[in-house]
């Protein structure tokens, strides 16, 4: 590191917005490696200026670990967990857990901290014995095997996958004191191979009169959602693999349905069944949960695509800033509606905003990386994002969000956060 | 056809979302005919006409030995009391603060009552019940719950008709239809 050409460099910088905000370039002229990596430092959340390493560490001095069959994290990340981890009372697998976001960087979630959300469990499923059935208003009813659907063209797209209740507590009267992956973290992001659902669907002859399908679960919950024929037409895939290995179980192994976009809850894991159908089959999980109650008693139903959305992941509430002087800041972006067409960031509670530069490559439906620089002067304040899509979509700020629907509405939270950096350089969760 | 071509067939598919006007495209059409005893093995899924629904009847004084053998510890006496979901009352708190949902008060149709504890309930034994014994619970939750009367069979011909207070108060939204990427 060489901290006092980085000093004069960003003397240099003009200022993007108030408050320290750098112009959006401002990391990216010469030698930013070693700047990125310097600001990267300040938020590594214990105090870094420990004695100097010895010259010859231990582990040059003998060999190391032996080569393994299945790698793990480091074992000095084994804090960086899924988080928030409740299931309903007397139960130990109908709840969530949730991806520690502020822990991460780039678009990609590792699988094994892809946030879960299951309703009774997750099965252990034996691919040899595993059957898909497509019935219902087809020509043809078909059962295939895992082994047959592994025979057919694939794609591999990048996609998020965000829980329709994703961020539910921040409809509450005041903010939750949680991590930011606590409040935030039913949002993860990874690359599913598989095949179009359209092509079985197309094998088995649906009926035109037939507008729906069912989608339906091996698990212990059966879970079930009906899925428009548009989309099941569309880009519906029969996922196989997450990040280039076979599903996780609890992503679903040995077959999950994956929308790309819409609510999570309809991505049925553990496919076993579509039946198609001229009507919604009005599941449980369409109409007691996941349905959207407005203040006025009505509510939307079939509320499918996740709406624009942002949040700074460092610094946020489970980092601290470690004094004043130069950051990055960084968060994640997506809209089930489309791509991320600009994401704006605020030092001083909203009043001045500048333009982030979103980390390439920038996908349809999947989460997008924003980086801007900032030169925290030490004082108190509150940084915000605010993501806007290609269909010109803006994200709300909360009262916005609730004047239109209520409070009670329970998905779909996507207001603008707030993030109260403190002088101590704790960040906390405002609604401001 | 080489596998260059079958690429380009499904890339057709996949990225024009289907090639109109073309002749039909090659797969590997690898399922097999499943057959009318299997596919009545698997559905389970009941349509909210009542289509799917089976033979059996039940009545809530039977549903109410099924439930508190089988459904009470969780959902509290009467419905009420948790400790898991709240399933009876709540009736005129959807506009409220405190909205209370349960049966009784939001769900908008009867068929999904037999439908989802046919499929997942009890929570720990699902599957377990017998269809009779799940309309008999179904027609105890809906006695409880107002909305049908004490002495009321719960069949595939009854469970249908049963009107939900709630019914109304859904605005379906307009499935929205993606841009073809
Ligand atoms: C071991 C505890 C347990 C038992 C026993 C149990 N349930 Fe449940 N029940 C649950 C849990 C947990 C949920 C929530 C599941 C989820 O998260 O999807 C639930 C959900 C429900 C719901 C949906 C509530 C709503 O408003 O969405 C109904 C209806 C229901 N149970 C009925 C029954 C019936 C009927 C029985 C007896 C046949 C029964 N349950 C037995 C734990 C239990």
């Amino acid at each position: 590191m060489r901290p006092r050409r980085r000093d004069r460099r960003f003397d240099d910088a003009r200022d993007a917005a108030g408050n320290g905000v750098l112009d959006r370039r401002a990391f990216l002229r010469g030698g930013a490696g070693a700047v990125a990596t310097g600001a990267f430092m300040a938020y590594a959340p214990s105090d870094a200026s420990a004695a100097s390493p010895p010259e010859t560490p231990s582990g040059m001095t003998t060999p190391g670990a032996p080569l393994s069959p299945y790698g793990s994290p480091a074992t000095f990340e084994r804090e960086v967990t899924r988080t928030l981890i409740r299931s309903q009372p007397g139960t130990t697998g109908a709840g969530a857990s949730r991806t520690p976001l502020e822990a991460l960087e780039g678009m990609i979630t590792p699988s094994g901290l892809h946030f879960e959300r299951h309703h009774n469990g997750v099965p252990t499923i034996d691919p040899a014995q595993h059957q898909l059935l497509i019935h219902g208003m087809v020509a043809r009813p078909l059962i295939f095997t895992v082994a047959s659907l592994q025979r057919y063209p694939m794609e591999s797209r990048i996609h998020f996958l965000e829980c329709s209740g994703n961020s539910a507590l921040m409809y509450g009267a005041t903010p939750p004191t949680l991590t930011c992956g606590q409040t935030h973290g039913l949002v993860s992001c990874s690359e599913w191979t598989g095949v179009p659902l359209r092509l079985l669907l197309e094998e088995a002859g649906v009926d035109p009169r037939a507008d729906w399908v069912l989608a339906e679960g091996a698990d212990a919950a059966a879970m079930s959602r009906s899925v428009p024929m548009a989309k099941a037409m569309d880009d519906a895939m029969l996922a196989l693999y997450q990040n280039g290995e076979r599903l996780r179980p609890e992503n679903g192994y040995p077959v999950r349905l994956f929308l790309p976009g819409y609510e999570g809850n309809m991505s049925v894991k553990w496919l076993r069944r579509i039946k198609v159908t001229d009507t919604p089959t009005m599941t449980k999980d369409e109409t007691s949960k996941y349905t959207d109650l407005r203040a006025d008693g009505t509510s939307l139903m079939f509320t499918y695509p996740m709406e624009v959305k942002s949040v700074i992941t460092r610094p946020a509430p489970g980092l601290k800033m470690t004094g004043p002087g130069l950051y990055e800041l960084s968060g994640i972006a997506w809209s089930g509606r489309g791509k991320i067409r600009k994401v704006e960031v605020s030092a001083d509670g909203g009043q001045t905003w500048a333009e982030a530069v979103l980390a390439a490559p920038v996908l349809a439906y999947a989460l997008t990386r924003f980086r801007i620089a900032w030169k925290w002067n030490g004082a108190p304040t509150v940084l915000k994002s605010r993501a806007t899509d290609d269909a010109g979509r803006v994200q709300p700020t909360r009262d916005e969000l609730i004047a239109q629907q209520g409070a009670n509405v329970v998905y779909h939270y996507h207001a603008i956060q707030a993030w109260r950096v403190e002088s101590t350089g704790e960040v906390k969760n405002v609604y401001a | 056809m080489s596998t260059r071509e079958a690429l380009a067939v499904a890339t057709c598919v996949i990225v024009f979302g289907g090639c109109a006007g073309t002749a039909p495209r090659e797969t590997p059409n690898l399922g097999r005919a499943a057959t009318q005893a299997e596919i009545a093995g698997w559905d389970i899924s009941i349509a909210p006409d009542g289509r799917g629904l089976p033979r059996g009847a039940g009545t809530p004084a039977d549903g109410a030995l099924v439930y508190a053998q089988k459904c009470q510890v969780c959902h509290g006496d009467k419905g009420v009391g948790g400790p898991n979901d709240r399933l009876v009352g709540g009736q005129g708190t959807l506009a409220s603060k405190t909205p209370v949902r349960t049966i009784g008060s939001y769900w908008p149709y009867a068929t999904t009552v037999f439908d989802y504890v046919r499929r997942s309930m009890p929570f720990f034994q699902p599957h377990s019940l017998t269809d009779s014994e799940v309309y008999a619970v179904t027609a105890y939750l809906l006695s409880l719950n107002g909305i049908i009367g004490e002495q009321d069979v719960m069949n595939a011909e009854t469970l249908p008709k049963v009107k939900m207070p709630n019914r109304d108060n859904f605005i379906l939204v307009q499935p929205w239809k993606p841009r073809v990427q």
